[in-house]
């Protein structure tokens, strides 16, 4: 019996696209994130009102992936920020070819922001780069404090946790304090920041942080 | 449930080391799997062979997957530690400033091929 030595990385050819992709964008000097979280987080009323902060200091342009529709781009289209739909027929993650695909749609040269808005899905997302300088992780109230403790990879390789739909605390049993202490166990360094779309508390915390990420 | 995805990235990086004077097909698949992965390895296991039923030298092929556990060294106190839970913390100090050792990998390491059938003289 032979036996051939690989000792190769199994996503190699992801990370080999997804380092393309980042040498595109910071020759571009476009700063891109990749927001991932389950379903129904919030991710894209976070990113309306971050556009509605950001839009006049910022040019901003949005890659969203969902399993099936386009209501997410057309969402942030009605913005007039130009939004391209990646619908991955059931695929549970964005991969960095696809948003390579899609960043022939995208303006690189007038774009500041290139915000990534990944399949509604905690556990996938975490293993494919795409070249972004940072993950955030969306994470509501209503998911309960443990979700850290549930999905420790998303949590470990994101660099911003932002806990949504604050202004529902009063009726959940959620306790975010330890949700936030969760998170910070499994990753220190977690800039973890609270809010609510309904109500616009903390977006404008999040938003100059992020405004303040291009800019540097 | 991307084990699907993973198990094509295999298939296609094992096809690329098959030789092709060697008229046996694969016998095993090696992967190192961390502990962080984020892998499912029942349902990597399922996907690799419906995959693999289908691709020239690897229907017979089995997938062996060797687990690797979560190692941190804390840069405080250089403590090594296994964690069984991932939280990033120093047994020993309760430090946070830990370096991950081990434990994320997702690796092939090498592939074994059958042996050639023999002649008959």
């Amino acid at each position: 019996m032979s036996v051939i030595t690989i000792e190769r990385k199994v996503l190699e050819k992801n990370d080999q696209i997804a380092q393309k992709n980042r040498d595109d964008f910071s020759s571009n000097k476009v700063f891109t994130i990749n927001v991932v979280s389950s379903p129904g987080s919030g991710k894209t009323s976070i990113l309306e009102k971050t556009i509605g902060h950001l839009k006049g200091k910022l040019s901003i342009s949005v890659i969203e992936g969902d399993v099936q529709t386009d209501n997410d781009a057309r969402r942030i289209s009605a913005l007039d920020v130009p939004a391209v739909q990646i619908v991955t027929h059931g695929g549970c993650h964005l991969e960095a070819r696809l948003v390579r695909d899609a960043m022939e749609n995208v303006d690189l040269a007038k774009t500041q922001l290139l915000v990534i808005e990944n399949v509604g899905n905690l556990v996938c997302p975490s293993n494919y780069d795409l070249g972004e300088a940072h993950k955030v992780v969306v994470v509501s109230t209503t998911e309960g404090d443990d979700k850290p403790v549930k999905y420790p990879n998303m949590f470990r390789n994101s660099s911003v946790l932002i806990i949504n739909k604050i202004d529902l605390l009063p009726y959940l049993n959620s306790n975010i304090d330890q949700l936030e202490k969760n998170a910070l166990q499994i990753n220190p360094s977690l800039k973890v920041f609270k809010t609510s779309c309904t109500t616009g508390e903390g977006i404008g915390e999040w938003c100059a942080w992020l405004e303040s990420q291009v800019l540097k | 449930m991307h084990e699907m995805s993973v198990a094509q990235n295999i298939i296609d990086i094992v096809i690329q080391h098959l030789p092709e004077d060697h008229p046996g097909g694969v016998k095993t698949v090696n992967l190192r799997i961390g502990k962080m992965s984020g892998i499912v390895p029942d349902s990597l296991e399922f996907s690799f062979r419906v995959i693999a039923a289908d691709t020239p030298g690897l229907g017979n092929a089995n997938l062996h997957m060797q687990f690797v556990p979560l190692i941190i060294r804390c840069k405080e106190c250089n403590a090594e530690s296994t964690l069984d839970e991932p939280f990033f913390v120093c047994p020993e100090c309760g430090s946070i400033n830990v370096d991950t050792l081990s434990g994320t990998e997702l690796q092939i390491t090498e592939i074994e091929l059958e042996d050639p059938p023999q002649e008959e003289s």
